[in-house]
């Protein structure tokens, strides 16, 4: 559905040529919701805005729908633009007019009638929720109703693309949560392909199906979100899946410290993670039965990726230095995703 | 005061209304045009132009850099041109005009350039041309500003259509000068002066109270 090839962006200043998005090669498929995640700075703004070429790219080509929006003159990508819907962090809604006129703003733009318009409009507001507040002005709104209308504003044309600039970055983790449902609905609904920037790991974890890292002005990790989520490869995407998923040792138990050699009467620190349908209980039991150790659960949470379950379970292991060495080359002869974290007395 | 002095004080008036109003319409119809190319035009707006940006630029700000008093006379031949006489209200309302649009245009630009970048974006993002821009974004984005901005270029009318008297134009600067200064009739000048308090009072609130009407930022 989007494909960037070769897609580079570099400000010229007299302070001299920043390079904000170096050559990108980047495909998303139809239907799908593609995360990208980065810092502040790293260029994920800029790659969003090539898509839609608010941002023109200073080489490369941006393929849309099979289209090239690289080559084409204003009106034409004027035109282009009307299938590519785009909602903002601070949503950008016109604050002179009321909610219903936001929303038929895109409509009158493309010369709509009226009457064509109040139809597509009132569905709308019926989707986000928000039908009883046709009349009312931004300014009256809550942040979360206000990026609902941003959404109905950005489906109006019936766009094939929803692109995300920080869309929930603004708002409450409770209201992040809805507006991420309901864009999960739309996705669903519609088959509409979704583009999603971010800074949070959070909402990538919540509905993204695949996850591109970008840093400095590269992608430099890129894949299916549970894959990136479990086996990060760069520091970069691990400081991001830390951010929601850091082992917590409790104080307690590493009040003498966490060693990283076996001591007489250690006990190991190991996080356990699982995805999908692996099996946790067999292997700890048989793991125990085998090697002569015991093993205690520390803490276990049971979360999901977009629809993936997934679980961790941090689990202590008692036993004599055989015993445990065994353990762990057990546990990870059996294709489990373990960290080591470390021996504590 | 006479009963001569009140229908003198009226007619002044009028004459005051008629000029500042009459150049106030003219120079927005010019000055808000003009505002939306000096805005559009700016390096990271929608429609970039050095060339006829600065050119705009330099034309308003030597417009607004000469003295009215100066300006007025300057133009004489052009006012001649346009309505057949240098002399009385009619006329004062040419230089009145090409003093106030450069004014209006440079509130109007700085009206426009109140509006957050993203809106326009937002705008551009779902494929709307300049002029959609300009005309249902840029526009009433900023009407309640304009007015506001507009309210303040006719108060300064106010006083500059009082100097326009000075050349005959009539208006109650003229009355002042006339009666009030040169003949030192008190009472006229007094009347005078509470009149143009009054209007700039009117005016004032009236602005004050129709932006407050369009700024949909703020509603209670």
């Amino acid at each position: 559905m989007i494909k960037l090839v070769n897609v580079e962006k570099t400000y010229v200043s007299k302070a001299g040529n920043i390079a904000a998005l170096k050559k990108t090669n980047l495909e998303i498929k139809e239907g799908e919701i593609f995360g990208i995640i980065g810092l502040s700075g790293a260029g994920k703004s800029t790659l969003i805005r090539c898509i839609n070429m608010l941002e023109v790219p200073t080489g490369g080509q941006v393929f849309v729908d099979g289209q090239e929006l690289t080559a084409m003159s204003e009106g034409e990508l004027r035109k282009a633009r009307q299938s590519i819907g785009m909602i903002f962090q601070h949503f950008n809604l016109l604050s002179s007019r009321t909610v219903y006129d936001n929303v038929a703003f895109p409509l009158e733009i493309q010369g709509l009638s009226k009457e064509a318009i109040r139809e597509r409009v009132m569905p709308l507001l019926e989707l986000v929720q928000l039908e009883t507040r046709a009349d009312y002005y931004p300014s009256q709104l809550s942040g979360g109703q206000k990026q609902r209308v941003g959404i109905a504003r950005a489906l109006a044309s019936n766009p094939k693309v929803l692109l995300s600039d920080e869309a929930t970055s603004a708002l409450d983790p409770q209201t992040t949560k809805s507006i991420l449902q309901l864009l999960r609905d739309i996705n669903k609904r519609m088959n509409i392909t979704i583009v999603m920037i971010t800074h949070q790991m959070e909402v990538v974890k919540e509905i993204c199906d695949r996850v591109a890292v970008i840093e400095g002005g590269h992608i430099i990790e890129e894949g299916p979100m549970a894959k990136v989520f479990t086996e990060p490869q760069q520091p970069t995407t691990r400081e991001f899946v830390k951010t929601v998923n850091e082992v917590h040792v409790p104080d307690l138990i590493a009040s003498g410290g966490i060693k990283d050699t076996y001591f007489d009467g250690a006990r190991l620190i190991v996080n356990l993670t699982f995805l999908g349908n692996s099996a946790g209980d067999p292997l700890v039991s048989s793991m125990i039965k085998k090697y002569n150790v015991d093993v205690n659960i520390i803490s276990g949470k049971v979360d999901s990726l977009k629809d993936t379950p997934y679980g961790t379970l941090l689990i202590e292991i008692l036993g004599d230095r055989e015993g445990i060495a065994q353990s762990l080359q057990y546990m990870k002869d059996a294709d489990i995703r373990l960290e080591v974290i470390g021996y504590v007395s | 005061m006479s009963p001569d002095m009140i229908d003198l004080l009226i007619k002044s008036f009028l004459e005051t209304c008629y000029m500042v109003l009459v150049s106030v319409g003219i120079a927005t119809l010019i000055g808000i045009p003009l505002g939306v190319i000096l805005t559009i035009t700016r390096k990271d707006h929608i429609l970039p132009n050095a060339f006829v940006r600065n050119v705009l630029g330099a034309i308003v700000n030597a417009t607004r850099s000469t003295p009215f008093i100066i300006l007025m006379v300057a133009i004489i031949p052009i006012t001649r041109m346009i309505v057949g006489s240098s002399i009385g209200t009619t006329a004062a309302i040419v230089p009145l005009t090409i003093s106030a649009a450069p004014f209006i245009a440079r509130i109007i630009e700085s009206s426009l350039l109140e509006i957050d970048k993203g809106i326009i974006e937002a705008a551009q993002s779902m494929g709307a041309s300049p002029m959609q821009i300009i005309r249902k974004v840029l526009l009433p984005e900023s009407l309640h500003s304009i007015v506001l901005g507009i309210t303040l270029a006719t108060i300064s009318l106010i006083g500059a259509s009082a100097m326009a008297g000075a050349l005959g134009g009539g208006g109650l600067g003229d009355l002042a000068i006339r009666y009030g200064y040169q003949r030192f009739q008190m009472d006229v000048m007094l009347a005078t002066v509470v009149v143009l308090i009054v209007m700039v009072q009117g005016i004032q609130t009236l602005g004050n109270y129709v932006s407050r009407k369009l700024n949909k930022n703020k509603i209670s």
